[in-house]
């Protein structure tokens, strides 16, 4: 789907979170928002997946408008920082979560949803988990399987909140890898927040790089390693 | 420092070895001073007066104090106060939620405001809550007035004393979900808003199983202090015997009228439901340990 920003600015009471931004994202991009903390990065995810409301400003899902559509109807997957597992449900229920939340006439049968989060469980190579709680996971398990969660819902785009923030390197570097291969396979397009310049540079297919509430740069990693458009990302990126 | 050297340090001779303690363990004295005044202590403060209670009920035996909980009086007292904590208890858990769920979910002005309001019962004493609802809705008053002409009086009558007692156990159940809310934040929410549920969806499957172990401590709380509540009862109940006097304030009157085995063996009946309620959340915690500590991290 593709996602038009259109001079989206928002304000936290007198502070001024997002500048008017534009912003347009073509069809099954990878797009990183890089930045570092304060810089808007969060709030423009969140006000995608329709958890914050702009104060002024359009967002256009395939040309229509998306402004004020609930954030049930965004229909839009979202990993959450430290992923928000239902902690007392096992993982096939909170994979299972979104399926069950319809209403009862787009609702698939049991043995419909029990196929689908099967599916889900294998494509993040995790079939064994089912039954485990979220806390007997480690990092890495339990960012796959908010992944599986958010894809459920057979969402339109995919909204990532630092989905490696909270790993170590080493997962950090596999999982790197598995995002990459889960958005292939799927072609949907897929948002993700980071501050790690290495991860927007490798993964992305476009970058947009952020600083205190506005757009510095927006361009294809190589582009922006080769002419960073401000002092800012110059020193950001660190070429 | 290799791996190497340090079990080579710890593996010196025990005989020889000075025993070290760790950095948080106190010395012998110490820690015999500290097991000491805490035994001492729940010993002569709790141990001694529970203890002395049920043997005053029982100083003239089973038969005397049962005869005694069987009298007219005292079986009105008893239906009362279970007629009270049955209306009350529910109340407060309902409020308590909504001010837990409105206070931790939600920005706005006033909320410091409002958290030090729930508190006021807390902090003012049960006798002026009392006062204060017989001044409100007393025959003196404009609205008591009314109310007493239309039939439907409220101080010296059943719902005066629930009232009574809603206002004094009013913060236990919010002053339990608030912090372990504020704790889970709004992640969990917000991640099932994502997966297409509604709000009484969200509060459902999401919110109330992750307080759920909250709810039962704060409840419990609230229901032994709503049994137990004596200061403001006594002001709006007008003490009438087989009609407002509930279980404490019937101890009261027996034992100013030397009744001594009735008035403690209603005492050791009162404190029966208190420790009935705190063996139940023991029992429900031993048995959920497991789903305990997956929803709770203190």
């Amino acid at each position: 789907m593709h996602i038009q920003i259109d001079e989206i600015a928002k304000e936290f009471g007198t502070t001024t979170a997002l500048h008017p931004v534009s912003l347009s994202i073509p069809s099954g991009a990878l797009v990183a928002l890089l930045g570092p903390s304060g810089s808007g990065k969060t709030t423009l995810l969140r006000i995608l997946g329709g958890l914050e409301f702009p104060t002024s400003g359009r967002v256009l899902f395939n040309s229509q408008d998306a402004t004020g559509l609930s954030v049930q109807e965004r229909r839009a997957g979202f990993v959450f920082q430290s992923y928000a597992l239902f902690r007392h449900m096992t993982v096939f229920d909170n994979i299972a979560y979104g399926l069950n939340a319809r209403p009862r006439a787009s609702r698939p049968n049991k043995a419909e949803i029990d196929r689908r989060v099967l599916k889900l469980l294998d494509l993040i190579q995790l079939p064994q988990i089912a039954a485990r709680y979220p806390t007997q996971l480690s990092g890495g398990q339990r960012q796959r399987v908010a992944l599986a969660r958010a894809l459920a819902i057979e969402p339109r785009m995919l909204l990532l909140d630092e989905p490696f923030g909270a790993l170590d390197a080493k997962v950090r570097k596999e999982l790197r890898q598995g995002l990459r291969d889960i958005h292939d396979e799927t072609g949907l397009t897929s948002i993700f927040v980071t501050h790690d310049q290495d991860e927007a540079m490798e993964l992305a297919d476009l970058v947009v790089v952020m600083s205190m509430g506005r757009i510095e740069q927006i361009g294809k990693p190589a582009d922006i390693r080769a002419r960073p458009a401000t002092e800012f990302v110059r020193e950001f990126i660190g070429a | 420092m290799s791996d190497a050297t340090l079990p080579k340090m710890q593996a010196r001779p025990a005989a020889t070895a000075p025993r070290f303690r760790s950095a948080t363990e106190e010395s012998p004295a110490a820690r015999g001073a500290l097991i000491a005044i805490a035994t001492g202590g729940l010993a002569l403060l709790v141990g001694a007066p529970l203890a002395a209670v049920f043997a005053e009920a029982l100083m003239q035996g089973w038969g005397a104090a049962v005869a005694s909980l069987a009298s007219r009086d005292a079986q009105s007292a008893i239906r009362l106060t279970l007629l009270i904590t049955a209306i009350a208890v529910p109340l407060n858990a309902v409020f308590g939620i909504a001010a837990a769920w409105f206070i931790t979910k939600f920005d706005f002005r006033g909320k410091a405001f409002l958290i030090t309001l729930i508190d006021l019962p807390f902090s003012i004493s049960p006798v002026v809550a009392g006062l204060c609802i017989v001044l409100l809705f007393g025959a003196n008053s404009a609205l008591g007035g009314w109310l007493v002409a239309s039939g439907h009086p409220i101080v010296f009558a059943v719902p005066g004393i629930v009232l009574a007692t809603v206002f004094v156990t009013f913060p236990f159940v919010a002053r339990e979900l608030i912090p372990v809310m504020i704790e889970q934040g709004r992640a969990e929410e917000e991640a099932a808003l994502t997966l297409g549920a509604t709000g009484w969806r969200v509060f459902r499957t999401v919110t109330l199983p992750n307080i759920r172990w909250a709810l039962l401590y704060g409840t419990l709380l609230c229901t032994a202090r709503a049994m137990g509540e004596f200061g403001a009862v006594a002001v709006v109940s007008g003490k009438i015997r087989g009609q407002t006097a509930t279980m404490p304030i019937t101890i009261e009157m027996f034992y100013n009228e030397y009744l001594s085995v009735a008035a403690f063996s209603m005492a050791a009946l009162l404190t029966g439901f208190a420790l009935l309620t705190l063996l139940l959340k023991t029992a429900l915690e031993l048995r959920h340990a497991d789903a305990l500590s997956a929803t709770r991290r203190h």
